[in-house]
């Protein structure tokens, strides 16, 4: 049995959480250009959830869209199956806006360097910041993130693993070794 | 929306360890129902693309992809070289009228001619049925099929039953009625083989002459009344009459086919639910009514568009994962 280690507790992500709601809008006089985009498919939880608490704490709708990266991945083709393609939604003009982009895990970088290319395919925004969960190390391609939620050093042959409740049914975050 | 929500909740990889599995798409009688439904959940995704300010992806860039044209198309062949180069691919377009193929250079030596300079899909369309399957044994690149005689179109068939689902939010149970040339249709063919397997009700409906015989093993009911068709219906597909097949004799005249099977606005009238579908081209005034054609439940329009988005799932879906 591989071994599996407990990173976050549920009340370790729900305090992260409605930190980064704070953090988010910060840096903005102006949140009338302010967005969130959640990358498929944890970030988009993510992203929902500090919506919902920045709604919480200043009473503030901020537009939310969903982004898939599957089309500017440059990684597919080393494996053997496409994978599949999911639904990216940006219901609002990207021109002339500060977003924040949300995923769980920054590990090498590559998909955060494939969203940017996305994004830019929308129309140009004024500014964007990174936000993760879990930074891992180990990256790849010269880029880091504004926002984070933890930065946890870690062995390749291990794998993080966030659990949220809209999609598992628990709220943690692990750490296990892959077992291959 | 709904059904887009429902086809979520129940997508079919994450709850079964269904992989798309194929190298070529040489018609819908090789593919499952999963096959079917996955091209269709994934075409929704892909359909988003076109409404995006710079719509074009980087996905297919390293891949060349040649339209291999032996019969006339224009619909068919815009929307896949328009499908390749939304995905970033790289295109070359054959058309046999002005080629090699005039010299007498026979199909086995035109592709791999082509072929050796190193290219990985073929569109093909060609009058022979069978054509696209042959080819899948003279080289090792992807092969879709653009329509081969009268055997099969499966991107056709893909974006009608696209286009269906995006109307009704179903196929299970949906009734669509075919109506016109049965016997020497390949949208038929393969529409018919696509709607049974997903669950469809199917009613064919057109002259005598045009009615291939023992239809009914294909899972299908036939009609020779157009009323009869149309109060059953939720989607009528009108097929095109090929003027050119018309010396034949199938039927005495235009005016007696339109007088017969040709949807009219009366038609509409009477039967306030049905939406029209058309492959086109549109003969106006022989299938449809002018008015029809331009009514607001005709989908033909957004059948054209989903093909698109059809097209562009299925080459991405072909262009395959490991590099060999």
């Amino acid at each position: 049995m591989a071994s599996k280690q407990l990173l976050l507790t549920a009340s370790d992500l729900d305090r992260t959480f409605r930190r980064f709601a704070h953090q988010f809008i910060e840096p903005y006089d102006d949140l009338s250009r302010f967005a969130i985009i959640g990358m498929q498919t944890r970030g988009v939880h993510i992203a929902k959830r500090v919506q919902h608490y920045i709604k919480e704490s200043i009473g503030h709708d901020v537009p939310l869209g969903v982004l898939d990266v599957t089309f500017y991945r440059d990684d597919f083709r080393t494996k053997m199956k496409m994978p599949d393609v999911k639904v990216t939604e940006i219901p609002f003009d990207l021109f002339g806006m500060d977003v924040v982009l949300v995923d769980d895990v920054l590990y090498t970088g590559r998909t955060v360097r494939a969203a940017l290319d996305a994004m830019m395919s929308f129309g140009r925004p004024r500014s964007i910041r990174f936000c993760c969960l879990v930074d891992r190390g180990h990256r790849e391609l010269p880029i880091s993130a504004d926002v984070v939620g933890v930065t946890v050093p870690t062995h390749q042959s291990e794998e993080v693993r966030v659990y949220l409740n809209e999609l598992d049914g628990e709220d943690a975050v692990y750490i296990v070794e892959r077992n291959d | 929306m709904n059904w887009m929500v429902k086809m979520r909740s129940t997508s079919l990889n994450e709850m079964t360890n269904y992989s798309f599995n194929h190298r070529h798409l040489l018609g819908l009688a090789d593919y499952s129902t999963a096959d079917i439904l996955h091209i269709l959940d994934q075409t929704r995704n892909f359909r988003e693309i076109l409404n995006r300010p710079v719509p074009k992806v980087p996905t297919l860039r390293d891949k060349t992809i040649v339209n291999l044209f032996y019969e006339n198309s224009t619909r068919t062949r815009i929307s896949f070289e328009l499908a390749q180069r939304r995905m970033g691919a790289d295109v070359v377009n054959f058309a046999a009228g002005n080629s090699s193929a005039k010299k007498g250079e026979s199909l086995k030596d035109t592709i791999q001619n082509i072929e050796s300079m190193k290219i990985d899909m073929v569109v093909v369309r060609h009058e022979s049925p069978g054509a696209a399957h042959f080819l899948t044994q003279c080289v090792d690149a992807a092969i879709i099929n653009a329509g081969d005689g009268a055997h099969e179109h499966p991107t056709q068939a893909l974006l009608d039953m696209y286009s269906m689902m995006e109307r009704y939010g179903r196929l299970e149970g949906l009734k669509v009625a075919i109506i016109g040339d049965i016997l020497h249709s390949r949208v038929v063919r393969s529409n018919i083989i696509g709607l049974r397997k997903v669950g469809a009700n199917v009613l064919v409906c057109g002259p005598k002459t045009m009615m291939p015989p023992f239809v009914e093993s294909l899972g299908v009911d036939v009609t020779y009344d157009l009323d009869e068709a149309l109060s059953w219906c939720d989607v009528a597909m009108a097929l095109r009459i090929q003027l050119e097949r018309q010396e034949g004799g199938l039927f005495p005249s235009l005016r007696e086919y339109h007088e017969r099977f040709g949807i009219k606005m009366s038609h509409l009238e009477k039967y306030p639910d049905f939406v029209i579908m058309h492959p086109g081209p549109i003969n106006r005034g022989v299938e449809l009514q002018s008015e029809v054609a331009d009514h607001e439940r005709a989908i033909i329009l957004d059948q054209v568009t989903n093909g698109l988005a059809v097209r562009m799932a299925v080459l991405y879906l072909l262009s395959g994962g490991m590099r060999v």
